[in-house]
C-alpha cells in the first residue's frame, strides 16, 4: 500500500499498547515515517514526562508545539512538530472559546477541577480528547499521532467519550464528549494502532485491548505494530569452527563457543518471536507492521530514522487489501 | 549466563544474590516498586515463593497479574482475600488479586458509625466512581490491603507489588490523598448546606456550586453533596488509619525492593524512582533487574563489528555481526544500569537475564528464583 495513501486515511492515529513495549518509540517512527511522505504531523503527548522528545534529540515538551524534527530533504519530508496536553489548559481553552472566561479561572484557581473529575471520572480524558478533536478539525496539521496512556488504561482513556455522555447529561462536558465520540467512531477521522513486542505476555494484552475497543468504543483499528523483532542474519547456523575454515580465518581461543552461544540465543528467540507473531496473525485479523529491535537502549534520532524507513516498507508491504480494513477489524 | 557471571571472583558473602537472600530473610513487609512493564509483579510473587521455601507464611498481595500467572497462583476470578496455594516447601504460600473497590467497601464499612451510614456511602454514585477512579486509589488500597493483612492475620512475611505509576511515591501519598480530598474547601463548601450555622455566609458558595454545575450538570454536583453529607463524621477514622499505614510502610521492618529492566527509559524512570524515595528518606534494599542480555564474548563491540566488516561476505563475518549485536546490547546495559546502581547506595543488584519464555507458572517463578537468589546460600 503507498505509504501516502495510508497515512491520509484518517486524520488522527491514536497509538496504544501496554508500558515497555515500545510504544513511544513506535509514536516517534510514525510520525517521522508520515512526515518523509510530505504530511505536516503533529504528535501530541498526553501522559506527561515521556521519552518523545529525546528520540528526536530535543528538551522536554510543553503546551506550545515545538519541532522535533525538521522537514525538508530530498524527497520534501515535512516538519513533525509536537506538544504536550493537559486537562487543565484544555479546559480553560475550551471555556474561554466558548465565553465562560470567568468560570475557567475559578475553576482552575479554586482546584475545583480535580474535584469536578472526581466525581465523573473521565472528564480529564474527555477534555484531551476534545482539543485533539480540536486540532483535528483544524488547518494546521494534516496528521496528529497520539501517544496514548498506556494499555489499561488507553480503553478508559478511549472510552470516556461514551462514560460520560451519560454520567454528564448537559453542559459542554456533554457536548465535548458527543463531539470526540463522533471523531473516535469515524474511520475517515481516527484510527488506532496498536503495539506490541513479539512476546506472549504483551501479545495476550493486545488482542484484548482490541476486542475492547472495538467493541466498547467502536474505533476503528489500523495495522498492528509488532516492535523489537529481531533483523534476520544469513549464515547463523553455521558451525563457527568451520566458518572460519570456509573463510581463511583463525579463532581465539573460546571464541568458537562464544559465537554459537549467540547465535543459539538468537536464533532461539527469532523462533519464539515468529511463534508469537503468528499467534497474534491468528488470534487478531489485522494486518501487521513488523519493526525491527535495534540492537543498542540509546534510542536516538538515527534509530528513529531507520524505525521510520521500516515503517514505511511494512506499510508498503501491506498489500492493497489494508485499505479495506475498516471492514475486517477484530470484530469478526 | 548474565546471572553467572556477577559475582564470581567475589568473597561468597558479598554475592549480590546471598545478599538479597538476608533481605528478605530480615524483613516481614516487602514492597516492589518501579514503572510498569519490568516485571514487578513475577518479581513480587517470587518474594513471597522464597519465603515459602525458607519455613515462612507468606502472602503475595499482586496488582493486575498477566491472566496466566494469575492462574499459576490460583488467583482465577477476583479473590480478594489471601487464598493458600499448594505446593512442596516448608512454609506457605498465599496469594491475593487486589480489588479496590471491594477493598474501599470494606474501609467504609470498617468506620461508618452504622451500617446505615455505611449504606448511605456505598450507594452513592460519587463514591462509586471515586472508589474506581480517583487517582490514588489503588496505591491507596493497595497499602490499605497491606496493612490489613498486618494486623488481622499471622503473615510473617508480606510482599506487596506496586500499581505501574509514573509517580514512585504516589503509594505513599495514597493514603493521605482520600483525607487530603475531604480537607479541600470545596469538601467545606459542600458540606456547609447541612450546618445550619454557617448557611448565612454560604451565598458564594452556592453560586460556585451553580457555576460547576453548569460545567458538569446538576446531578454530579448533587451526588457530591450528599456523598459528603453521608460521609460526615468518618474522616478521622481514616485520617488515624492513613497514619498508621504511612507508620508501618516506614518501620525497620519494611523493605522497599526497586525493579527495573536495562532499557534507557525504564533505567531514567528507575533513577527518578530512586531519588524520589531517597527524598522520602526510604532506603532501596535492593535493585532487581529483569531482562538483561547476556553477555557471550568479553571482547569489545567495536573490535566486533570490525571483524564483521572484515569477513563480511562469509558466514563468518555473520557470525562475528551476530555476536557484535549482543556485546553492543550488554555493554550499554550496564553504562544505563551503572547510573542506577549509583542512586541505590550499598544495595545489591542483582540480574535476572532475559529468559526465553514467559514465567506463567510455579516451575516459572523458581527459575527466575534461582537467577535472584544464590541456590547455595540457604
Amino acid at each position: 500500500m503507498d505509504p501516502a495513501q495510508f497515512f491520509a486515511a484518517s486524520r488522527v492515529i491514536i497509538v496504544a499498547g501496554k508500558g515497555g513495549v515500545g510504544k513511544t518509540t513506535v509514536t516517534a517512527a510514525l510520525a517521522r515515517a508520515a512526515a518523509r511522505t510530505g504530511l505536516r504531523t503533529l504528535v501530541v503527548e498526553v501522559e506527561g514526562k515521556s521519552g518523545l522528545p529525546s528520540l528526536f534529540g530535543q528538551p522536554a515538551l510543553e503546551y506550545d508545539e515545538i519541532v522535533l524534527a525538521p522537514g525538508g530533504g530530498p524527497h520534501g519530508a515535512a516538519d513533525v512538530v509536537a506538544r504536550t496536553l493537559t486537562p487543565d489548559d484544555a479546559l480553560v481553552e475550551y471555556l474561554e472559546d466558548h465565553g465562560m472566561t470567568r468560570i475557567s479561572r475559578r475553576l482552575v484557581s479554586s482546584g475545583a477541577l480535580d474535584m469536578v473529575s472526581t466525581a465523573a471520572p473521565g472528564i480529564r480524558d474527555i477534555l484531551i480528547l476534545g482539543k485533539v478533536k480540536q486540532l483535528e478539525l483544524g488547518s494546521d496539521h494534516d496528521l496528529i499521532v497520539l501517544d496514548a496512556p498506556a494499555a489499561g488504561h488507553a480503553i478508559s482513556f478511549l472510552r470516556s467519550a461514551r462514560g460520560l455522555i451519560d454520567a454528564v447529561r448537559v453542559g459542554p462536558i456533554n457536548a465535548q464528549a458527543r463531539e470526540v465520540l463522533d471523531m473516535l467512531t469515524d474511520p475517515a477521522r481516527a484510527q488506532v494502532i496498536l503495539v506490541t513486542l513479539p512476546e506472549e505476555t504483551p501479545v495476550n494484552e493486545l488482542v484484548d485491548t482490541a476486542y475492547s475497543l472495538e467493541d466498547e468504543v467502536g474505533v476503528s483499528l489500523g495495522p498492528v505494530v509488532v516492535n523489537g523483532i529481531y533483523p534476520e542474519i544469513p549464515g547463523l547456523d553455521v558451525d563457527p569452527t568451520e566458518a572460519a575454515r570456509a573463510a581463511g580465518a583463525t579463532l581465539r581461543s573460546g571464541e568458537a563457543e562464544a559465537l554459537a552461544a549467540a547465535a543459539r540465543f538468537r536464533a532461539d528467540r527469532t523462533a519464539l518471536q515468529a511463534q508469537q507473531v503468528a499467534r497474534l496473525a491468528e488470534r487478531l485479523p489485522l494486518p501487521q507492521i513488523v519493526l525491527p529491535y535495534c540492537f543498542t537502549t540509546d534510542l536516538g534520532p538515527d534509530e528513529v530514522e531507520h524505525l521510520a524507513h521500516a515503517a514505511l516498507g511494512g506499510i508498503e508491504a501491506l498489500g492493497a487489501d489494508a485499505d479495506t480494513r475498516t471492514d475486517r477489524g477484530a470484530g469478526t | 549466563m548474565a546471572a553467572e557471571h556477577q559475582g564470581v571472583s567475589e568473597p561468597a558473602s558479598n554475592d549480590p544474590r546471598r545478599r538479597l537472600r538476608s533481605v528478605v530473610a530480615d524483613h516481614s513487609i516487602i514492597v516492589c516498586t518501579g514503572s510498569g512493564g519490568v516485571g514487578k509483579t513475577t518479581t513480587a510473587a517470587v518474594m513471597a515463593l522464597e519465603g515459602a521455601r525458607a519455613g515462612r507464611k507468606a502472602v503475595v498481595v499482586t496488582i493486575d497479574p498477566a491472566k496466566r500467572l494469575a492462574d499459576a497462583l490460583g488467583l482465577e476470578g477476583l479473590t480478594n482475600a489471601p487464598s493458600e496455594i499448594d505446593g512442596d516447601w516448608p512454609g506457605s504460600l498465599s496469594a491475593l488479586m487486589l480489588d479496590t473497590k471491594s477493598t474501599f467497601d470494606d474501609l467504609v464499612r470498617k468506620h461508618a458509625e452504622s451500617p446505615d451510614q455505611a449504606e448511605r456511602i456505598l450507594e452513592n454514585r460519587f463514591y462509586r466512581n471515586i472508589s474506581g477512579a480517583l487517582s490514588g486509589t489503588q496505591e491507596y488500597m493497595a497499602m490499605e490491603k497491606l496493612y490489613e493483612l498486618h494486623e488481622d492475620y499471622d503473615f510473617d512475611l508480606i510482599v506487596v507489588d506496586t500499581p505501574p505509576t509514573r509517580n514512585a511515591l504516589d503509594f505513599l501519598d495514597a493514603p493521605r490523598r482520600l483525607t487530603r480530598f475531604l480537607d479541600h474547601r470545596l469538601y467545606r463548601i459542600l458540606m456547609a448546606p447541612t450546618r445550619g450555622f454557617v448557611r448565612a455566609v454560604n451565598v458564594a458558595a452556592q453560586a460556585f456550586l451553580r457555576t460547576v454545575s453548569k460545567v458538569v450538570g446538576g446531578e454530579v454536583v448533587e451526588d457530591a453533596v450528599t456523598f459528603f453529607s453521608a460521609f460526615d463524621g468518618m474522616e478521622q477514622g481514616f485520617k488515624d488509619r492513613a497514619d498508621r499505614v504511612l507508620e508501618l510502610l516506614g518501620h525497620d521492618e519494611t523493605a522497599f525492593l526497586l525493579v527495573t529492566a536495562p532499557r534507557r527509559d525504564l533505567i531514567e524512570e528507575g533513577t527518578f524512582f530512586a531519588e524520589r524515595l531517597g527524598e522520602a528518606d526510604i532506603e532501596v534494599r535492593a535493585l532487581i533487574v529483569n531482562r538483561v542480555h547476556p553477555r557471550f564474548s568479553s571482547a569489545a563491540p567495536a573490535a566486533l563489528r570490525e571483524r564483521s566488516a572484515t569477513l563480511a561476505g562469509t558466514d563468518l563475518g555473520a557470525l562475528y555481526g551476530n555476536l557484535a549485536d549482543f556485546a553492543a546490547i550488554a555493554e550499554t546495559e550496564e553504562r544505563h544500569l551503572a547510573t542506577l546502581a549509583e542512586h541505590v547506595g550499598s544495595a545489591p543488584v542483582v540480574r535476572v537475564p532475559f529468559l526465553s519464555t514467559d514465567i506463567h507458572d510455579l516451575g516459572g517463578l523458581e527459575l527466575i528464583g534461582s537467577h535472584l537468589f544464590d541456590p547455595d546460600s540457604r
